[in-house]
């Protein structure tokens, strides 16, 4: 078997493997998306940019302190998600009140602010990140790089964590039932303000991870985030951001798709997911696993 | 307006008119010629946004595919400014009518989303395609003159015809928002099903409104094109859609003139920091945050609920 579909099948894996890890990335950031915009009702314009400064946390940590890769995975997250509570705290929780509009524009201001301040302090060209795992895969007929097995199980393995939280924990049920009502769920002496201040920290945390491991892949590069942001809009419009195991297939198989295309018709790589997203909005205007949209 | 007596707007109008024609004498008028595409893009996104209540991130594709059309129809098959920038509208229109036509079929953010996914799309195919220089853009486009006699390589020359221009764009969305057209849209973006129960097709006026404000924005492009002689990939990026609603909110939604205080700021606050890129960026994110935490009527619209405030005082009502 050294061909699949016409095309040499160490190019299809290699394809494959760097689809599923493309696909990580997107299902990654469209399931912190979901989560946020299920509880605050508020897109977070701001999510690429966290990426990216998740990525910068991750490769300062080993510049200036010499933390190694593994320790930086943990750090990250944390320091991305304190610098989202503070801006839920200091200012989205100001905007609950009036049109969803300006959390959205608020968001999509504070994007610009900090990649604006990376590309002022680091600018456009990227920071190298050494690959924290040596060896890999030999599987016969191609060669996976361990980091990218790594890569793509770690992703899975968090979706699926926050999945069951939401899904299956007691926790996850104070979070969906403030969703369908908070008011209701107030009165039950639940701290809805903060639990909404927690779930934002926890989508922005999601996104400084991802931007942690895509650290050693792509070069930590101010621009990484806001190309990112826009593809992952469009998964976000294929998926719905109606269902959560909806977010983490939609980006995954994306991904894929996305990879396949480099191998069939390389020109239209960059645009497929695009065009999959036209496609979806003529066939099924609310996306694959989408409810009908407030 | 209806914070002033008929006389009132009269003399304020006058007052404007006057300006506008001293100003290219006092001013560069390259600088003002960017001020008037700005404030028409920005006019056109907030015909959209305030009036139908769509938020549009895509606004830069209209604006720059446009400009790519005016420059290389100039530039390589020599045609005249008026029918370069008559192609340019003609073809932001197709695109709003295409793009739109797949848009308005979600609500809400998805709508932003999809507006900002189509300009990425077009800003691809930009990059790709042959015609359009990749990253050098279009440059030298000529100046030729228009239908053979109005010389549009005087720059004073150039500000007129690109002053009635935006004019013309400004009293279209004008009659626009204040026609039997312009209340069916309030009316779609205060409440959709009610409007659809009394029997208008939502979604119609919807893609007409999209069409219209796509060519308008499409019309500031093409001008621009004309006037600077060049088009570049910028002008496709969500940071050119950014600026527009970034001009469109800090001027103040819901308001003709907002888009044009908006733009007077931004436009000279990129002209004075033009070698610093990344301030420029930094500073438009900042305003972005403090107008929409501090003042989200923007400049123009604050200015009305201070008259207003004022009205009330004047007949000794306390304000409410």
């Amino acid at each position: 078997m050294n061909e699949i579909f016409g095309i040499p099948t160490s190019a299809f894996i290699g394809q494959l493997v760097i689809g599923l890890i493309n696909g990580s990335f997107y299902a990654l950031m469209s399931l912190g998306l979901a989560i946020i915009f299920g509880l605050l009702h508020v897109v977070n314009f701001a999510h690429g940019a966290q990426y990216m400064l998740g990525a910068f946390v991750a490769w300062g940590l080993l510049e200036y302190f010499g933390i190694s890769y593994w320790y930086a995975l943990v750090i990250t997250p944390f320091v991305v998600g304190a610098f989202g509570l503070v801006i839920e705290r200091l200012m989205l929780r100001r905007l609950y009140s009036v049109d969803h509009v300006y959390a959205l524009l608020l968001t999509f201001g504070l994007a610009m602010l900090m990649e604006g301040a990376f590309r002022w302090k680091f600018g456009a060209t990227g920071q190298p990140y050494p690959n924290p795992m040596s060896g890999g895969l030999d599987i016969g007929i191609s060669f996976i790089p361990a980091y990218r097995i790594w890569v793509i199980a770690a992703s899975l393995m968090l979706c699926l964590t926050t999945w069951f939280v939401i899904e299956r924990t007691k926790l996850g049920s104070y979070l969906r039932a403030a969703n369908e009502n908070a008011s209701l769920v107030r009165t039950f002496g639940i701290n809805v303000p903060r639990m909404l201040m927690l779930t934002y920290g926890l989508g922005v945390g999601l996104a400084g991870f991802s931007g942690a491991m895509a650290a050693p892949i792509y070069q930590v590069n101010p621009l990484m985030g806001n190309s990112l942001i826009v593809i992952v809009f469009a998964v976000v419009v294929i998926g719905g951001m109606g269902s959560i195991i909806g977010s983490i297939i939609t980006g995954f198989s994306l991904g894929v798709v996305e990879g396949l295309t480099k191998l069939i018709y390389p020109d239209a790589a960059g645009v497929v997911i695009f065009i999959v997203m036209i496609i979806t909005l003529a066939i099924r205007p609310n996306g694959l696993f989408g409810q009908e949209a407030r | 307006m209806k914070h002033f007596s008929p006389a009132t707007v009269r003399i304020l109008l006058a007052i404007s008119i006057a300006l506008l024609i001293a100003a290219p004498f006092v001013l560069y008028p390259q600088f003002l010629i960017e001020i008037l595409c700005f404030a028409l893009l920005a006019a056109a996104l907030n015909l959209l946004v305030s009036y139908c209540g769509l938020l549009s991130f895509g606004h830069a594709m209209f604006f720059g595919a446009a400009g790519y059309a005016t420059a290389h129809s100039m530039k390589i098959w020599g045609f005249d400014p008026a029918l370069g920038i008559l192609l340019g509208v003609g073809l932001a229109a197709v695109i709003g009518a295409l793009t739109g036509s797949l848009a308005i079929r979600r609500q809400g953010i998805y709508f932003s989303m999809i507006t900002l996914a189509f300009a990425q799309l077009v800003y691809f195919m930009a990059l790709r395609m042959p015609f359009t220089g990749g990253e050098d853009g279009l440059q030298d486009v000529p100046r030729r003159a228009m239908f053979g006699f109005i010389n549009m390589g005087n720059n004073y020359v150039m500000y007129f015809v690109v002053l009635s221009l935006t004019a013309f764009g400004f009293f279209a969305i004008y009659r626009i928002v204040n026609s039997p057209f312009g209340q069916v849209l309030k009316a779609i973006r205060d409440n959709e099903p009610r409007a659809i129960s009394l029997g208008y097709r939502a979604n119609r006026y919807k893609l007409v409104v999209f069409i219209l404000s796509a060519s308008l924005a499409g019309l500031a492009g093409s001008i621009k094109a004309v006037a600077f002689q060049v088009v570049t990939l910028t002008d496709l990026t969500w940071v050119t859609s950014g600026e527009a609603l970034l001009i469109c909110i800090l001027g103040g939604m819901q308001t003709l003139l907002g888009p044009v205080a908006g733009a007077i700021l931004i436009v000279s606050m990129s002209h004075y920091l033009a070698s610093y890129a990344e301030w420029v960026l930094m500073i438009q994110g900042l305003v972005f945050v403090l107008v929409v935490l501090l003042f989200r009527k923007g400049l123009v619209g604050e200015f009305y609920a201070w008259l207003e405030r004022r009205e009330l005082r004047r007949a000794g009502k306390e304000p409410t």
